[in-house]
């Protein structure tokens, strides 16, 4: 949960109205790359719909930019701020009754639900790749069809939750900082518990930190929902060792995680009751804004999570993903909009009006003035280098978000934490689950 | 003399027109007043309805429109054991729930017949947990139950009860017993007022001439009150366990079916897979196995009704 503050607002004002004054401050630079020919219909106007923001700047900039295209284009384009939680319900409706806004940013599985529905983005996909320094591994995931090299959309940016832990609390366990092996970190949670400064990591119904959680701790035993054509794969012996794990993990717990909701992490880490768990940007935020707690956010860090046997940080970041609807009556204007935006001039402003809530999907903004701009957040720059997705190793689907929004791999885990199940029988659960979401 | 032998003034019966005709016609008229009450029930009961009845048997997702499958979401219903949870959670929460509602309902709503001072005042008072807004009470026992930062814990803690956090809602049988405890908090308001309102149409002559037989307190209340009761407490009753089988508020906002589904409602379990996980015609499908269960108690409330016949003396037909 965010805390907007003033304090914070007048921070992201000044920080946008740098970014926004001096075009000389926008680092990245492109590489030589041919821009589609998209000629725009006379007379085009845009509407759109986009989440809300995390911070003010987010919104003035992208208004700003929105602004710029008209005055470069003509192109009038409204924009429209939507509640987090209606953004997949507006989708749908507008998807099924072919009507509406001609372009959204939505979450994650959206351009793969409604594909047919959309406009094909490959020709600005293939411009922007090779103009920015090539799309990202888990951007590449989200925007392209399963299997093609054909684009349904262009993610628009990722955030991605890492290990939020109190330097003070691991340091006295006697650990620099969290061991990156799953032995050594279950070593270090059990320090933690004897000196009474536990971690916590949710494992209620929670949409984002509590699938953040089985997420985490399936991937890095080398276990995934399904196999990389969408057959379920859940029951299986790394699954097992995953649950194995967590019942040796979850005693080192504060206690009442199996009810934890998305917000309870945070609570509990700003009233020093939590000592490592798993978030977003906007605890360490909340925190920093916060002047009766910015000594916790001092002595915070992040950090990957342990890897355990995964390539890479096994975390799937929340996405944006841009899609352009076929009933739209003007989507070369719309298609270019979203190239423009997504162009250095607009997106690295917008990037780094964020603060690092999101994360830049194209290789080349890596070298983005956010991203040093306060060393904690750093970490957060690779949030969309990670290999691993909701849903993972299946294609992005309906049946994937559903999986997700049903709790199934967290309910897995939980029925192990809290001993209703042995790790066999939570697995074969998950399975006869996984199968009637994955029927068809 | 003239004016009498004026020829006699007949005013012309002019015929009525056609929209006097129209309304005089009875089926029309018949028509034009239920139409507005049926266009309304049709529109927002009927269809809606109806559309949750399709729906159910047909696979449809948010994402797209579904094709009728037949009894296949039923099928998997009765092999799901999260829908045999719920069910067992429903019947069992709804059970508990009343019965805790109407022993505390009826016990207030006796404690508020007597005399008391501020009669009014009390009363109004006492309907207050049932004014405010379920979203708004579920948000404060979200709280009171809340791991960490409960109130109850706190002044526990405090007070040297205990040194640990008290588990409200981490495990299952204890989630299962906060949710109905604050469900009933939320319900004896209603069973009280109601009640309340039956006592109060007992003479006090009946009562008069208990005494004067000599007849105890608890005799008063077993030949008198509580006969006297029964109609009313059916009815109250049955609106109690269609609104406590029904609930999701309290569940969804404290719990969210937690942990690991044991407080699943058929309510809560409908909405978690229809909207949330976008399965509508499986939603759709759970919401519909309600309605055996919604049937019965309705059923009740006929049958207790047709008592009151008994109860009155005349002849039970």
């Amino acid at each position: 949960m965010n805390i907007i503050t003033r304090r914070s607002i007048m921070l992201g004002s000044a920080a946008a109205l740098v970014a926004g004054g001096a075009q000389a401050q926008v680092r990245t630079q492109g590489a030589a790359a041919t821009a589609p020919r998209l000629p725009i219909e006379s007379g085009a106007t845009l509407r759109m719909l986009r989440p809300v923001k995390f911070v003010q700047p987010d919104e003035d900039v992208f208004r700003a930019n929105a602004a710029k295209f008209k005055a470069q284009t003509g192109v009038e384009v409204r924009v429209d701020f939507v509640g987090w939680e209606d953004i997949s319900q507006q989708t749908a409706v507008t998807a099924n009754t072919g009507a509406g806004p001609d372009l959204i940013i939505g979450f994650n599985e959206g351009p793969h639900v409604y594909a047919d529905k959309l406009i094909d983005m490959s020709d600005v996909a293939e411009y922007l790749g090779q103009k920015y320094g090539g799309w990202l591994a888990v951007a590449q995931k989200y925007g392209k069809r399963h299997g093609t090299n054909n684009w349904l959309g262009l993610p628009f940016g990722g955030t991605a939750g890492p290990l939020v832990w109190r330097k003070s609390a691991v340091q006295a366990a006697g650990f620099q900082a969290p061991p990156s092996d799953l032995p050594g970190f279950l070593d270090m949670c059990k320090k933690l518990k004897a000196a009474g400064k536990p971690a916590g990591f949710a494992l209620g119904n929670a949409v984002g930190d509590g699938n953040g959680t089985a997420n985490w701790l399936l991937w890095s035993h080398g276990g995934s929902l399904t196999d990389e054509a969408g057959k379920v794969s859940i029951n299986s012996p790394q699954t097992i060792q995953a649950l194995e794990y967590l019942k040796e993990l979850y005693p080192t717990f504060i206690p009442g995680t199996i009810a934890w909701g998305d917000i309870s992490n945070n609570r509990a880490y700003a009233a020093n009751e939590c000592w490592v768990t798993s978030n977003g940007v906007s605890l360490y935020f909340g925190l920093k804004n916060d002047p009766a707690t910015r000594a916790i956010a001092d002595d915070t860090e992040h950090s990957e999570l342990p890897h355990g046997v995964a390539g890479s940080w096994p975390s799937a970041p929340l996405t944006l993903n841009a899609m352009v609807f076929k009933h739209s009556r003007y989507p070369n204007a719309a298609k270019a909009f979203l190239q423009f935006m997504l162009e250095a001039d607009q997106y690295e402003p917008w990037l780094d009006a964020n603060l690092g809530y999101w994360a830049h999907p194209l290789a080349a903004y890596k070298d983005a003035a956010v991203w040093t701009s306060d060393p904690k957040v750093a970490v957060f720059r690779d949030s969309m280098n990670n290999k691993f997705w909701a849903g993972y190793k299946g294609p992005i689907s309906e049946a994937s978000a559903t999986a997700t929004n049903e709790y199934l791999l967290v309910q897995m885990f939980a029925a192990v934490a809290s001993g209703q199940s042995t790790p066999a029988d939570a697995a074969r659960e998950a399975e006869r689950r996984a199968r009637r979401i994955f029927r068809r | 003399m003239s004016a009498t032998t004026a020829p006699t003034w007949v005013r012309a019966r002019r015929d009525p027109s056609w929209i006097v005709k129209l309304f005089d016609w009875k089926p029309f008229l018949v028509f034009a007043c239920l139409f507005p009450a049926v266009g309304l029930l049709t529109v927002f009961l009927t269809y809606p309805l109806g559309l949750g009845i399709w729906l159910a048997f047909t696979d449809t997702t948010i994402g797209r429109t579904g094709v009728w499958v037949g009894l296949e979401n039923f099928e998997y219903l009765l092999e799901d054991r999260l829908w045999w949870g719920a069910v067992f959670y429903s019947v069992f929460y709804t059970g508990v729930a009343t019965l805790g509602k109407f022993a505390l309902g009826l016990w207030l709503a006796l404690l508020l017949n007597n005399n008391l001072p501020f009669k009014s005042l009390l009363r109004a008072i006492i309907l207050l947990p049932w004014i405010v807004p379920t979203v708004l009470s579920a948000i404060a026992f979200w709280w009171i139950y809340d791991p960490q930062f409960s109130i109850v814990s706190y002044v526990a803690i405090k007070s040297g009860l205990t040194d640990t956090n008290i588990d409200f809602i981490n495990t299952p049988w204890h989630a299962r017993f906060s949710l109905i405890a604050a469900n009933i908090w939320r319900g004896i308001p209603f069973v009280a007022i109601s009640l309340l309102a039956g006592l109060q149409t007992i003479s006090p002559s009946l009562y008069e001439a208990a005494l004067l037989d000599g007849s105890s307190a608890w005799q008063r209340f077993r030949y008198i009150t509580f006969p006297m009761l029964l109609p009313i407490l059916a009815i109250v009753m049955t609106f109690s366990i269609i609104f406590t089988f029904t609930d999701f508020q309290l569940v969804y906002a404290i719990t969210r079916g937690g942990p690991v589904n044991s407080t699943h409602l058929l309510a809560t379990l409908a909405f978690q897979r229809g909207i949330a996980g976008g399965q509508l015609g499986e939603g759709a499908a759970i919401a519909v196995s309600m309605i055996p269960f919604l049937v019965v108690a309705t059923l009740f409330s006929y049958f207790a009704l047709a008592r009151r016949k008994w109860q009155q003396g005349e002849g039970n037909d």
